[in-house]
């Protein structure tokens, strides 16, 4: 089949390009800050796409998508914490191996998204928004709880998680390893919204009781969505950690599941890239207007008011699917 | 023979209004068996109660041999049960051929596929198309349900319910709303699978209940005050009183 650009398509072709260029763009520049900040935006980018599977295809809105962002940081955080002080966990010693920690931070956050998903979802609209939030509070003043791991303060990690063996130093290479789960997970998550599981989840947002007519047991297909999508934010607060050394329930807090919120919306709920664009405007925004003056959100707000009216598919909608 | 379907005096009240009161009906294999009764008579919650929407306070809904009055609305729609809504009630943002092909998919086992595009999937787009051609609907099949008239949804509403391949399919008032020209396209539709499929249809639409029904349930107040052919339900006294009165002609 021929290649037939349309502004999504190169608009998607430009976001790829982009993300290949950073670590020359960084190189060039001199400085970390580039090649860091574009981390950030990716790793943002990776947690809202999981999210924007369960709000976007299944029409679950979840206000408490944190809890698994900073449930899959503490999870790396402890394993190395453990490792470090030589007190095991459980009778495990901790690690510090990526392939190890990485894949259990997704498997602690679907185990987590299996029990949370099941309890939240016997409820649906605005209490199902309610639980989810209670459920990542309720998570969130745990790990403000526990002193032992720092509470509020914190935990620092000693150094980046190993990968295969090698120490992950240069922030050019770190960046190389998120671009590459985003990729993965995006694929993952493009597959997944026209699979015949994503029809069904998009069948039963339209009208749950002609998809449950038809013989789908909703309640099944949803709960297996906000497994995955936990799984895939859990590695997105795994990647983090790694980012900045450190956790913190800030990761955990209501604040940044309405950050993710805003930044699915903003960018469009219709394609995986809708996400990539909602998290470098926001992130970029923020550090520009937060450079300008502290009240930043006043600026902020009335922006996210104008895209709401002006661009309701968000800036990925503004772009048309075909050429007219 | 055992029947299709069997009620046993399945019984539903809404906070003391009795909406149903000791139902019982069999529809026999094949057999395209009608409800009919005045508005508020309780024929939604009747079928309600058959597509396991609502549960009966009393009584018992048996589909074949199993008795089914414990059972999910899934789970019977996977037993073999496909129903039309009084109110349509169809996906949208999507179009027709994609609401029939979810029908079709869940023919198919369960969904519980990440990776291959359904959307592309022949075998679930090729009997949808079928199923839209069967109904007069193919050339609409790229349309989206909201751009379509209402009598084209009503349309549609059946070709999810042929599309299932049904033991039984359970219809409420396919009729409603439709203008005269599809009024009777309806009707031939319905006329086509009479006889090779087992139908419980509920119906305002005399013309189209005397047309179809090999038998009649009349309900009233909730209750099934009489049940028989056509011409059985037409001189009986009871029904005349109660329902057909005067201003409507048969
Ligand atoms: N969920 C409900 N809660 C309370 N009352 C209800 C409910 N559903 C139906 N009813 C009442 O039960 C009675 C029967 O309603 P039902 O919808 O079954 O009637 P119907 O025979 O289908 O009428 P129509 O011909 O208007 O469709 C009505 O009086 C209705 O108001
Ligand atoms: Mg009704």
């Amino acid at each position: 089949m021929m290649f037939s650009p349309t502004p999504r398509k190169l608009a998607a072709l430009a976001i790829i390009l982009v993300l290949l260029a950073v670590p020359f763009w960084a190189a060039a520049s001199g400085s970390n800050y580039v090649v860091t900040f574009a981390s950030r935006i990716v790793i943002y980018a990776m947690v809202c796409v999981s999210l924007q599977s369960i709000v976007g295809q299944a029409g679950l809105v979840s206000f408490g998508h944190s809890l698994y962002f900073g449930l899959g940081g503490y999870v790396v955080a402890l394993a190395s914490f453990h490792l470090g002080e030589g007190i095991p966990l459980l009778g495990w010693s901790g690690s510090n191996e990526a392939l190890v920690v990485w894949p259990l931070a997704m498997a602690v956050c679907a185990f987590a998204a299996l029990i949370f998903g099941a309890l939240s979802l016997r409820t649906t609209g605005v209490y199902f928004i309610m639980i989810t939030l209670a459920f990542a509070q309720m998570v969130f003043f745990i790990f403000v709880g526990l002193k032992f791991y720092g509470g509020t303060d914190g935990l620092p990690l000693n150094a980046r998680n190993l990968f295969a063996g090698q120490r992950i130093v240069d922030p050019v290479t770190f960046y190389g390893i998120c671009v590459a789960c985003l990729g993965l997970v995006m694929l993952f998550c493009w597959r997944l919204s026209r699979s015949r599981f994503g029809l069904v989840l998009r069948g039963a947002a339209a009208s749950e009781r002609r998809t449950l007519s038809l013989g789908f047991p909703v309640y099944a297909y949803r709960l297996a969505a906000c497994v995955m999508a936990g799984a895939m934010g859990g590695l997105a607060g795994a990647l983090w950690a790694n980012l900045n050394r450190f956790v913190s329930p800030d990761m955990l807090s209501w604040l940044r599941s309405g950050e993710f919120l805003v930044i699915i919306v903003l960018g469009g709920l219709s394609s995986p890239f809708g996400p990539i664009v909602g998290a470098a405007a926001v992130l970029i925004i923020e550090s520009v207007l937060s450079g300008w003056t502290d009240r930043w959100e006043v600026i902020f707000g009335p922006f996210i008011v104008l895209v709401a009216l002006f661009a309701p598919n968000g800036l990925w909608g503004l772009l048309r699917s075909r050429r007219s | 023979m055992t029947a299709m379907l069997e009620l046993r005096g399945v019984t539903k009240s809404f906070a003391g209004l009795r909406a149903n009161n000791n139902v019982s009906l069999t529809v026999d294999r094949h057999e395209c068996h009608a409800v009919i009764g005045p508005n508020g008579a309780g024929k939604s919650t009747l079928v309600a109660q058959i597509a396991g929407e609502l549960a009966p306070d009393e009584g018992r809904v048996l589909f074949e041999t199993d008795d089914v009055t414990g059972w999910s609305v899934p789970r019977r729609a996977r037993w073999g049960l496909a129903r039309s809504f009084q109110m349509t009630e169809l996906l949208k943002g999507m179009t027709a051929e994609d609401n029939v092909a979810l029908a079709i998919q869940a023919r198919r086992g369960h969904s519980f596929r990440f990776f291959r595009n359904a959307l592309r999937d022949r075998s679930l787009r090729e009997p949808a198309r079928a199923a839209l051609e069967t109904i007069g609907l193919g050339d609409k099949a790229d349309i989206r349900i909201e751009e379509l008239s209402h009598g084209e949804r009503r349309q549609v509403e059946l070709a999810i319910a042929l599309a299932a391949e049904p033991k039984l399919m359970l219809l409420d008032e396919p009729m409603a709303g439709l203008g005269s020209g599809e009024a009777a396209r309806m009707i031939d539709i319905l006329t086509a699978l009479k006889g090779r499929m087992t139908i419980l249809f509920v119906e305002h639409d005399m013309a189209a209940v005397f047309a179809l029904a090999d038998r009649i349930s009349v309900l009233v107040a909730g209750a099934v005050i009489c049940t028989g052919t056509p011409d059985m339900v037409r001189a009986d006294a009871a029904v005349q009183a109660a329902y057909l009165g005067n201003d409507e002609d048969i």
